[in-house]
């Protein structure tokens, strides 16, 4: 036990002594944690567009105005369609209203007329949103004209749904609630996973392995004294991040953060896990952290961070279920925001304890192997 | 100059000998070019959702019955009443609740207006938004069928055409974001890392009293790397192109040109990194924390950048990949020329020049 404690007294000095790692460690993940809970948004405001009116009369006048001030549009350049279709091309404008000639003419005449939406639909979420937009509003504009023109009576309207909703747990649909426990995930998981592994393959390229194993220390004493500094440190990083997003963006916790706490011990076991077992087939930190990198990026990308893992093919919500990250961004978000309980997130916790057996005992079998 | 290529040479034989990281290096593009494809989405479909009836009725059974055979929703849950509403949500599968109130059909028809309430888990707001949007236009859809739809008088009739993306495939996005979150790793860390690897274990004294100069030493070590990444960025093009369709509207000359440019910039960033740093481990964080999730959030690959707030679409500028994957998209979806993208070319060579101007500096003052 003395051993032990020795050891991770070296490795505490050891991490902080070391003056570029430490504002890395701890202050790059906070200013991330401030600066990028702001830029996943997918609400679309202040869309560029370039309005093409061939028919110049009353109404197409009217169509604009709804356009623009609906707080969606704002007006980039009212002009010809060949330049409109240069600034679509040139990512000056995100999409391109034109109104044909004799538009108001074939309205009442013929009883309809079309307008023509061109959308840069490169990105193609923003441009089913751009598209939304403005058809809701051509919409309501149609029914205010006919309701004019025709001196209709809104009394008279046919049977109908009448519709309510509700956004629960978020009314505000603040989305920096939502994304901020998730990026606290990647967070914890950077530290965890990829501090530990290359702690130790850092010894080995060095040539200090070799002295380690002759001395009277264990091999797991070793292993414990290298990993269980970041696991301290990355619980520290967790409940950091977590006052800072009470303070910062006013994050709820709905729920007990006890069991966020004892989920996040769990899920650090099963990181660290993986980091040492990756330490214990690369000889360089490059290779660590390449497989690293490798490993993580995809766990990321399929954790439900960013995408929906619903909207994922089968084969891709089975490879979730392997996906550590995925369960922690998924509890997390559960506790904080829907105040979930032990009752909600056990399977999960039982899951993950699994994890961390499996890939622990895999790592050490192969740790005491090779080195 | 024949010394130069001796050096090269010895360094891809280095890389080469490493057969673990070269597996990695080139299966990566290949899984991350499938799992973009595939399997990330931001298409919402089997949004799993509850129902509490307590109508039972036609007219409501219809509607779930509607509401079900989209492919957005898959029904996993029956409710039997308000209280199983609030433990459904915290069990954390389901995304939303359809309220249907008793006497459902009667108000229909009698007070030809019939209520339906639509509980959304709003802990993420986009897909809550979403999914409501969805939900309403099926509801507004049945509400005609079954009230017999009437040939309006003064039809405005939208026609909307999306430009550059018919299909609205997501993958034309995630090609280009993968091309470059590759290239940025490939060159800049992998660089920062070599370079910082050799003052490590001290062998750059020896590299640099070598007859070769320091400049020569360093080109030497990234030149092995400006290959590598090049072929990796055409192995991504090729599977892009290949099993998603993604199309090449612009000159193959001139997207090869933009690539070769791109891994300068991430190759001359990857330098700066090493030249501010003496240990790998700080190099591999500082390139992990620093460059990882601004690459993935601040470039527009995810997030589009003109819904930002103002300081962090300016933030935007400062990286490298937001640029880049402007002119991925410019040339290969909409066949721009140079002219078009001037100006994202230019800010990348002179990022280039900045980083290489600002490492030389670092690297001179240390020798002295």
């Amino acid at each position: 036990m003395r051993t032990i404690f020795f050891i991770l007294q070296k490795e505490f000095l050891q991490i902080f002594r070391n003056k570029s790692m430490l504002p890395i460690i701890f202050v790059v993940p906070v200013v991330q944690l401030l600066v990028l809970a702001f830029a996943t948004n997918y609400e679309i405001r202040d869309l560029s567009i370039d309005i093409v009116d061939h028919d110049g009369g009353n109404w197409s006048q009217q169509l604009k105005g709804k356009i623009l001030s609906s707080g969606y549009f704002r007006l980039h350049a009212q002009t010809t369609s060949d330049q409109a279709f240069d600034d679509l091309a040139s990512n000056k404008a995100d999409l391109i209203l034109a109104i044909p000639q004799h538009f108001e003419r074939d309205l009442v005449r013929n009883g309809d007329a079309a307008v023509q939406l061109l959308v840069n639909a490169i990105n193609g979420s923003k441009a089913g949103l751009a598209a939304g937009y403005a058809q809701s509003i051509i919409g309501d504009f149609n029914r205010r004209i006919r309701l004019e023109w025709m001196a209709m009576d809104e009394d008279d309207a046919p049977s109908h749904f009448d519709m309510c909703f509700r956004y629960w747990f978020n009314p505000g649909l603040n989305y920096k609630w939502f994304m901020v426990p998730g990026i606290l995930v990647i967070l914890v998981t950077l530290i965890g996973a990829f501090l530990s592994g290359m702690n130790i393959v850092k010894e080995k390229e060095a040539g200090t392995i070799e002295q380690l194993n002759v001395t009277p220390i264990r091999k797991y004493q070793f292993i414990i004294g290298k990993l269980l500094p970041f696991w301290i440190i990355a619980l520290f990083e967790l409940a950091f991040g977590l006052t800072v997003g009470k303070l910062v963006f006013d994050l709820p916790f709905a729920g007990n953060l006890g069991w966020i706490f004892l989920f996040a011990a769990v899920y650090l076991m099963v990181m660290l896990g993986l980091g040492l077992l990756i330490s214990t087939f690369t000889e360089t930190q490059q290779q660590a952290m390449f497989i690293t990198w490798f490993f993580l990026i995809i766990c990321i990308l399929m954790s439900g961070l960013f995408t929906p893992i619903e909207s994922m093919p089968e084969w891709a919500q089975r490879i979730t279920q392997f996906n550590p990250v995925a369960y922690f961004v998924k509890v997390m978000r559960m506790v904080m925001l829907k105040g979930s309980g032990w009752a909600d997130i056990k399977v999960y916790l039982g899951i993950m304890l699994l994890f961390a057996v499996a890939v622990n005992a895999v790592a050490i079998w192969n740790y005491r192997k090779t080195v | 100059m024949k010394q130069f290529f001796e050096f090269v040479k010895k360094e891809c034989f280095h890389i080469f000998r490493d057969r673990r990281t070269l597996i990695i290096l080139f299966g990566m593009p290949v899984v991350l070019i499938v799992l973009f494809g595939f399997a990330i989405t931001n298409e919402i479909r089997h949004a799993r959702i509850a129902v509490l009836d307590q109508s039972k009725d036609a007219l409501s059974q219809g509607l779930i019955r509607k509401i079900t055979a989209s492919a957005y929703f898959d029904l996993t849950e029956n409710l039997r009443s308000e209280k199983d509403i609030m433990p459904a949500f915290r069990k954390g599968d389901i995304r939303m609740v359809v309220v249907i109130p008793a006497n459902f059909a009667r108000d229909f028809v009698r007070e030809r207006k019939a209520s339906v309430q639509l509980l959304a888990d709003a802990s993420d707001p986009n897909t809550s938004s979403t999914l409501i949007n969805y939900i309403n236009a099926i509801i507004l859809q049945y509400q005609q069928e079954k009230t017999g739809v009437r040939n309006l008088p003064l039809t405005i009739s939208p026609e909307v055409r999306m430009v550059f993306n018919p299909a609205l495939k997501s993958v034309f996005l995630f090609v280009p974001g993968v091309m470059t979150l590759i290239l940025m790793l490939v060159c800049a860390m992998m660089t920062s890392i070599t370079i910082t690897r050799e003052k490590e274990l001290g062998t750059m004294e020896i590299l640099l009293v070598s007859p070769l100069r320091p400049v020569l030493v360093i080109a030497g070590k990234v030149v092995p790397y400006v290959l590598l990444s090049f072929v990796i960025a055409i192995i991504i093009l090729v599977l892009g192109a290949g099993i998603f369709g993604m199309p090449l509207k612009g000159s193959l000359w001139l997207l090869l040109g933009a690539c070769g440019l791109f891994c300068l910039t991430a190759l001359s960033l990857g330098i700066l990194i090493s030249s501010v740093t003496n240990s790998q481990q700080t190099a591999m964080m500082i390139s992990m924390m620093g460059l990882l999730l601004p690459t993935i959030l601040l470039s527009g690959f995810v997030y589009p950048i003109e819904s930002m707030p103002v300081p962090l679409q300016i933030l935007s500028n400062i990286f490298p990949a937001k640029w880049f994957i402007i002119i991925l998209k410019d040339i290969m979806l909409k066949g721009s020329d140079l002219r078009h993208i001037a100006l994202p070319m230019g800010v990348l060579a002179g990022m280039t020049v900045f980083f290489l101007a600002v490492s030389l500096r670092k690297f001179k003052t240390r020798l002295s």
